[in-house]
């Protein structure tokens, strides 16, 4: 069950291209470049050169023998958090640097929410010697002042936004009127698999590198594939990126765990699979938070990756046809996944990340009586980005 | 009167369309009535009253400061629709985005649309590509859905927009957002230019309206030499941000401003 777009960018009902008319001729232009180059040798060659060289492809699948031995299944992480940079992000950013060099553009701009998008766009564009301007909310400059010092090393110039819930929602706001305003030059990357058609199928096949890998590895390491795999969602980048190649392998049971925050019941979360309606927001149909009207609700969650009032609409179908079952996973159960995680196997998983570990952990204990179940966690980044985030909230306590 | 028969009856007395945007809700809703009654004694023919969304990706800072203002102070589709009722004298278009037509029902509010006699509906994220269905719904209403068609639009996509424009076709002059310019845009003449070839190719005419970064009297005297209409908004609002110590002193500003630019409106 291979989800492709339509001719209009639709997975189902959800996707298409609900953008201003000023984008709508270099959103078609940038799907015929997509299209001719990724299947281009020359290009791949490059992109996957820059992969194995730059960016520390292919990343271990690690086997995690002291969760395992805790938990009662044998669970592995996809280490994704050992990529230049922290995380899976730069997989999309190399590859969408190298078709914004393709395509003559010199300016490139992105939005960040935690900043980890902004990073590895700025580490792409110096690499690849691009102008870059990264949009972030002045709520997530505060949250992740790291990232945003990294940025401006990396060369990156930082517009903070004021504007709305001052957080992802309104970077990519912003970035999008920069795109409406400067289209000619610039070239819009996108960090997750969300906006409109082409971007989330762009970005769901410059991520798609973390399941070949998992596959192959997994293969290699137990003979079989896992009977789980499990990822967190906030826009569905590095879900997308380890589900798609097992899509068809219906023996493996996929999990989406998004940021369930103070409680899915306090209406202060990201859940916008498991608590969301469906809705039109930053050029696609798909599920959101919004209100009765139609206006589009705060997110929350402590991890700035997952605060996002909408998913990718790839993901948003998939969910519906049951191939991924969706969870969410509260700030407290994250944050005990987070230490945990730490203590037994020296790892400090990014906050986004720890949400999938918890639940890895629930999985395991409810699949105890099955034995030998084989759980696949994508660790999609690193948590030293999250430690001001985590020392606040355990010096709260 | 249909959209269409307000430009031929302008036509008529050798004049353009000047097309006033507000805010609806901004400053407050009962402060709407009054500005719109302002922009009409100032000469405004067509009021485009906006449905301010959380999220406008189209509008420049102007009109997103008045969204979320107009928003906090209660705004919603039920309360739009109430004041746009209340709004005579001047043919009314709404200006929103898709979300908050979607959520109400495409159905329901093309008919709130008509109960309030708003005789266009403008939604600057819906591309041509994804308006069949509203387009099918508003085939059976008065209120005709009104496209964009900017700088960077294709032949193609022009024909295809074309094919389904009623009311009038809203002329982006510029790539970027809603909000005052200083200078205008020098794209806007081939652009038209090319419109109306296409039009004339297939014989078609439906009126053509600029709009984006008009906020100057010489901005509608050129805009009015090519086109059949000039669109106005972040100007308008601006003046109504200022306030200018009064309730009164802002209405009257508002429509000596309409007036000035009504005149330009007029062909000698």
């Amino acid at each position: 069950m291979k989800s492709k777009p339509d001719e209009y960018g639709k997975y189902g009902t959800y996707g298409g291209k609900f953008a201003p008319e000023v984008l709508m001729s270099a959103l078609e232009e940038l799907e015929a470049v997509f299209n001719s180059f990724y299947n281009d040798e020359s290009f791949t060659e490059e992109l996957d050169n820059l992969l194995r060289t730059y960016a520390g492809r292919p990343t271990s699948l690690y086997f995690a023998k002291n969760l395992s031995e805790m938990s009662g299944a044998r669970i592995y992480l996809k280490r994704e958090d050992l990529v230049h940079g922290g995380a899976h992000k730069l997989n999309n950013t190399l590859g969408q640097c190298l078709l914004a060099k393709r395509m003559v553009k010199k300016r490139i701009i992105a939005e960040t929410g935690a900043g980890q998008h902004g990073v590895a766009t700025a580490m792409a564009a110096a690499v690849l010697g691009l102008e870059c301007e990264i949009y972030m909310g002045t709520e997530d400059i505060e949250r992740q002042k790291l990232n945003v010092f990294r940025m401006e090393l990396l060369g990156a110039k930082v517009n903070p936004v004021d504007s709305g819930s001052k957080t992802l929602k309104d970077a990519i706001n912003e970035s999008m009127r920069d795109w409406v305003t400067n289209v000619e030059n610039t070239y819009y990357l996108i960090g997750s698999v969300v906006g409109p058609h082409p971007y989330p199928l762009i970005v769901r096949e410059f991520q798609r590198v973390i399941g070949k890998e998992t596959k192959e590895q997994v293969l290699e390491t137990e003979g079989r594939l896992p009977d789980t795999i499990i990822a967190c969602v906030g826009g569905g980048s590095n879900a997308m990126g380890i589900f798609y190649d097992f899509l068809e392998d219906k023996e493996v049971e996929l999990i989406g765990v998004e940021a369930a925050g103070k409680g899915l019941e306090t209406g202060e979360h990201g859940a916008s699979i498991c608590a969301g309606t469906e809705g039109v927001l930053h050029g696609m149909y798909s599920k959101l938070l919004q209100d009765e009207d139609g206006q589009i609700k705060q997110s929350y969650s402590f991890a700035a990756g997952l605060d996002y009032p909408g998913v990718g609409p790839e993901l948003a179908y998939l969910a519906d046809s049951g191939r991924v079952r969706m969870n969410s996973v509260t700030d407290e159960e994250t944050l005990r996944a987070f230490e945990l995680l730490s203590r037994k196997e020296g790892i400090i998983p990014a906050l986004e990340s720890a949400h999938a570990i918890h639940f890895a952990i629930e999985e395991a204990k409810a699949a105890k009586e099955q034995k030998n179940s084989l759980i696949v966690v994508n660790l999609s980044g690193r948590g030293d980005k999250d430690i001001f985030v985590v020392e606040g909230v355990l010096g709260d306590k | 009167m249909s959209l269409e028969n307000k430009f031929k009856e302008l036509e008529k007395k050798n004049e353009k369309a000047l097309i006033g945007f507000i805010t609806a809700g901004y400053p407050t809703a009962e402060e709407t009535s009054k500005i719109a009654d302002a922009l009409t004694k100032g000469g405004v023919d067509i009021l485009e009253l906006g449905l301010p969304f959380s999220d406008p990706i189209a509008d420049g800072i102007t009109i997103q400061r008045a969204s979320e203002s107009s928003l906090n102070a209660g705004m919603n589709p039920d309360l739009y629709f109430n004041v746009a009722a209340g709004i005579k004298g001047v043919e009314k278009v709404c200006l929103t985005y898709y979300n908050l037509v979607l959520q109400r029902g495409l159905e329901q509010f093309v008919n709130d649309c008509e109960s309030a006699e708003i005789k266009g509906l403008i939604v600057p994220d819906l591309p041509v590509e994804e308006s069949k269905p509203l387009l099918k719904i508003c085939k059976g209403y008065e209120t005709n859905l009104i496209f964009l068609i900017a700088p960077t639009t294709t032949e193609k996509r022009m024909a295809k927009i074309l094919d389904v424009a009623s009311g009038f076709i809203y002329v982006v002059s510029l790539l970027g957002v809603t909000g005052a310019r200083e200078k205008l845009s020098d794209t806007i003449r081939p652009l038209i230019g090319g419109i109306k070839e296409m039009e004339l190719s297939r014989d078609k005419h439906v009126p053509l309206a600029v709009g984006f970064g008009i906020s100057k009297r010489e901005h509608v005297r050129t805009v009015c030499e090519v086109a059949d209409g000039a669109i106005v908004g972040s100007a308008f609002i601006r003046i109504v941000e200022e306030g200018l110590g009064s309730e009164e002193n802002m209405l009257r500003e508002v429509e000596t401003f309409a007036k000035s630019l009504k005149k330009e409106t007029k062909i000698v």
